[in-house]
């Protein structure tokens, strides 16, 4: 509940029309790159707007934060603030965990419903007479109509490089937390380097999941395009990889923030902030590797 | 830290809004925003209302008249489109906006540029969805819902730009409700505890959860259906593997959390008119915060009632169908609240107290067309017809719009100090009652007569009721129109509003000057 002191309210702001405005370039441009490219068309014009509308979003990031970042410094918030910015990531988070339960939804209604049935399984088993002699199998190496998607050779393993970028994620994570503990003792030293070694796992995880990608389109013949495996494989991993990538920047900033003497022991909200999401895209590695690759 | 927020504090208190179009474009300003709201919804609903004569005018007559098949399609999917993400949900938002801080006693919303980004982002999506109408190939044509294979492999061109757009309008909510939990939380005045807060705000506290939790399930429905289309993957397409019937399921885990999302506001409002023209406190207050918790749990185990007739499986059908059964349960405790609310009340009718008793009379019916689609053996005679067209029209025109109406003409006096006049409000009451009534009544008989959904013709043994549809759809259109009348009148020369022009209202929005000043409870005021 309210202090008596008066809640920081800012005058105006142009950032938020320049992001609209670069949310409309963005994504006009995107879908007529799209369009564009199927139909056979000129794709150039649309990849200007494209950039210019990425530029413009840039701009607007790095203009806001930095109006946060001062505003911040300069003492505006009270503690009224502060936890108006808990609730608004806590709910930021719960809406990502909302897209991933949408994305595992999907992973286990195709593997216990929509396969066994097309290989003629339970009451609706009559979807077995579409494909006759279609056996339904996990992971799908023959789909139903080979000839328009042709199925993977293999799967990526568990015990191979997924093993080993879940004890990196895993590793990053306790590297964050001794960060963060020494934040906490106003030891900054230790709080740079643990969190420097955190980006840098960050940034070796994604390596190896491109590595990844680069084994399985190259030598199993694994794809977007090789059918419902293929599909829900790629989305997931790869929804996840963009957080990885977003989470990594977010903790590149506050690294930065950090060496030029931002945050003090006990008022450090922006490395907070950062530290939930990148432990949140931890705990949906685990579920991916336990889900997509291991069972 | 204090003396830098005082000096700043100090300079700002007694600002007026900026002047020209910046105040606009970079406001902070919750009631700027939440003007802005609720203008560009008006706007929308327009546009989807004139969708809807064009549907109603093709429908007049058996046979093609005015417009091609393709054009209809296009004009059922964007009428549906525009309406649920350009109308409804943004005027709930500008409601949001303009009230829960006067109601809860903060001095704006928690985070205030954030909130100008949410409004900005859906003029971004709505220009990206408008836009479609004049691409190669139209608009959307495969209804709201954007079922595969209609939107992957027989969509068209648009359909990119329509996800997209989908995606730019759900950050915009999101963000929006994230705004309006952080606000409720942490910005209620001193004494405000959550179970004295006024009804509306609890509404739109459950509501602003559903639009978290629901909002990104669609955006990865619709991601999905972009990479089936541009990528090559197979996720409804049973070829490689994948299943149409997993689009609806998604779709579907979202939708029917969306329409509680429609409705939950208009509840709260309701719930703030009618003690207010009762001169009677709410009945079971608690009950209906508990009830609105209940709905909004619920509607998370219900989607597949909308898929009865897809060949689930048996325990399926048996599952859905009683989980829906049960929703009647706290919807029919909150009806049976506002008619105690009333009961022995000295009551007045006022326009906003006309629209809440007709949303009361007319969304039961709704609500009952709805029991009647939940039972599973039933619904496949009702699937895609008619009927189902009348059952979500009756519970959201009179539902989410009259209880959009009802609070336009309840808080019109906060907003711009000036009354509206009653006699117009009345004459606009009555023309949509009537008009609405004689709109959508007779779907209800063309379709248990098995009309279905969707067609741009119908056999001749259907013109009857469609005429007579069709006259009410019109009389129900031109009556909005009054309403724009009746608003700018009261705005431009409407006689001058007290700070608490309704004999019977409570809550802190009355406690602030009409119209509420530019800043309002910049020291938060003090609740017993």
């Amino acid at each position: 509940m309210s202090s008596n002191q008066s809640y920081y309210v800012p005058e105006s702001s142009i950032w938020p029309i320049v992001g609209s405005v670069g949310m409309l370039l963005t994504f006009f441009g995107l879908s007529s790159v799209l369009v564009n490219q199927s139909n056979g068309d000129s794709t150039t014009t649309a990849w200007v707007v494209f950039t210019v509308g990425a530029l413009v979003l840039i701009y607007m990031i790095t203009g806001w934060l930095r109006d946060v970042i001062r505003e911040s410094r300069a003492g505006l918030y009270d503690a009224q603030m502060d936890r108006s910015f808990r609730q608004g990531m806590s709910w930021f988070i719960f809406s990502e965990v909302a897209f991933f339960a949408a994305l595992f939804g999907s992973l286990f209604y195709i593997r216990f419903f929509a396969v066994p049935w097309l290989g003629g399984e339970g009451a609706k088993g009559t979807a077995n007479m579409l494909w006759e002699g279609f056996q339904a199998q996990w992971p799908l190496l023959t789909n139903p109509d080979n000839s328009q998607f042709a199925g993977p050779d293999s799967v990526i393993g568990p015990w191979g490089l997924p093993l080993l970028n879940t004890l990196i994620l895993v590793a990053s994570s306790i590297t964050l937390t001794l960060s963060h503990k020494a934040l906490k003792y106003d030891k900054r030293k230790p709080t740079i380097y643990w969190l420097a070694a955190t980006v840098a796992l960050g940034a070796l995880f994604l390596f190896f999941q491109i590595e990844e990608y680069v084994e399985a389109y190259s030598h199993l013949n694994l794809t977007l395009d090789s059918g419902i495996y293929g599909s829900i494989f790629f989305l997931m991993t790869g929804f996840h990889g963009l957080h990885v990538l977003l989470g990594g920047i977010i903790l590149f900033v506050v690294l930065m923030r950090l060496i030029k003497g931002h945050f003090s022991a006990h008022d450090h909200f922006g490395y907070e902030a950062g530290a939930w999401y990148w432990h949140f895209v931890d705990v949906v590695w685990i579920m991916l590797f336990v889900f997509v690759y291991v069972i | 830290m204090s003396a830098v927020a005082d000096a700043h504090a100090a300079d700002h208190h007694d600002h007026g809004p900026a002047k020209g179009i910046g105040r606009w474009l970079f406001t902070t300003n919750h009631k700027d925003i939440g003007t802005m709201y609720l203008v560009f919804s008006f706007a929308m609903f327009i546009a989807g209302g004139a969708m809807a004569m064009i549907i109603r005018a093709e429908l007049f007559q058996p046979g093609l008249q005015m417009v091609e098949p393709a054009f209809f399609n296009q004009m059922t999917t964007m009428h549906g489109l525009v309406m649920i993400f350009g109308a409804v949900m943004p005027a709930f938002v500008g409601l949001a906006n303009w009230m829960i801080p006067l109601m809860v006693g903060a001095p704006d919303m928690a985070l205030p540029r954030m909130n100008n980004w949410s409004f900005w982002l859906l003029v971004t999506g709505s220009l990206i969805l408008m836009s479609t109408l004049f691409m190669d190939g139209g608009a959307p044509n495969f209804g709201w819902t954007a079922y595969a294979p209609l939107s992957t492999t027989y969509g068209p061109d648009s359909t990119t730009f329509f996800i997209f757009s989908v995606h730019i309008l759900g950050i915009s909510s999101i963000m929006g409700a994230i705004n309006v939990i952080a606000t409720i939380i942490n910005m209620r005045a001193p004494g405000m505890t959550l179970m004295k807060m006024p009804m509306f705000v609890w509404t739109w506290l459950i509501t602003a959860f559903l639009l978290i939790a629901v909002l990104p399930v669609l955006a990865g429905a619709v991601t999905m259906l972009l990479m089936d289309i541009h990528f090559g993957t197979a996720f409804f397409d049973a070829a490689g593997g994948g299943d149409p019937v997993l689009y609806q399921h998604i779709f579907w885990f979202f939708g029917h959390p969306e329409v509680y999302i429609l409705i939950l506001p208009a509840f709260g409002i309701i719930s703030q008119i009618i003690p207010t023209f009762s001169r009677k406190p709410l009945f079971g207050y608690t009950s209906m915060v508990y009830a609105t918790a209940a709905i909004a749990i619920l509607s998370f185990l219900v989607w597949s009632h909308h898929m009865f007739t897809v060949g689930l499986p048996l325990p399926g059908e048996l599952f859905f169908m009683y989980a829906t059964m049960i929703i009647a349960v706290p919807t029919g405790v909150k009806i049976f609240n506002w008619i105690t609310t009333m009961f022995r009340g000295s009551i007045s009718f006022e326009t906003p107290m006309l629209f809440a008793i007709g949303f009361v009379v007319l969304f039961t019916v709704g609500g009952l067309s709805g029991v009647m689609l939940a039972i599973a053996p039933a619904d496949f005679q009702y699937h895609d017809t008619y009927f189902v067209v009348a059952h979500f029209h009756y519970v959201l025109i009179p539902g989410a719009i009259y209880g959009i109406f009802a609070s336009v003409y309840y808080w019109l006096p906060k907003w711009s100090g000036r009354m509206y006049s009653e006699a117009l409000g009345k004459a606009h009451f009555w023309l949509s009652f009537i008009g609405l009534n004689i709109a959508f009544f007779p779907m209800h008989f063309l379709g248990l007569a098995g009309m279905p959904r969707r067609y741009a013709d119908y056999p001749i043994q259907f013109a009857n009721f469609n005429q007579v549809s069709t006259i009410g759809a019109f009389l129900f259109g031109a009556s909005q129109l009054l309403l724009v009348f009746i608003v700018y009148r009261a705005v431009k020369s409407g006689p001058k509003a007290d700070a608490k022009p309704w004999e019977g209202a409570e809550g802190l929005e009355w406690t602030v000057p009409s119209p509420a000043p530019y800043h309002t409870f910049e020291q938060p005021p003090r609740v017993d």
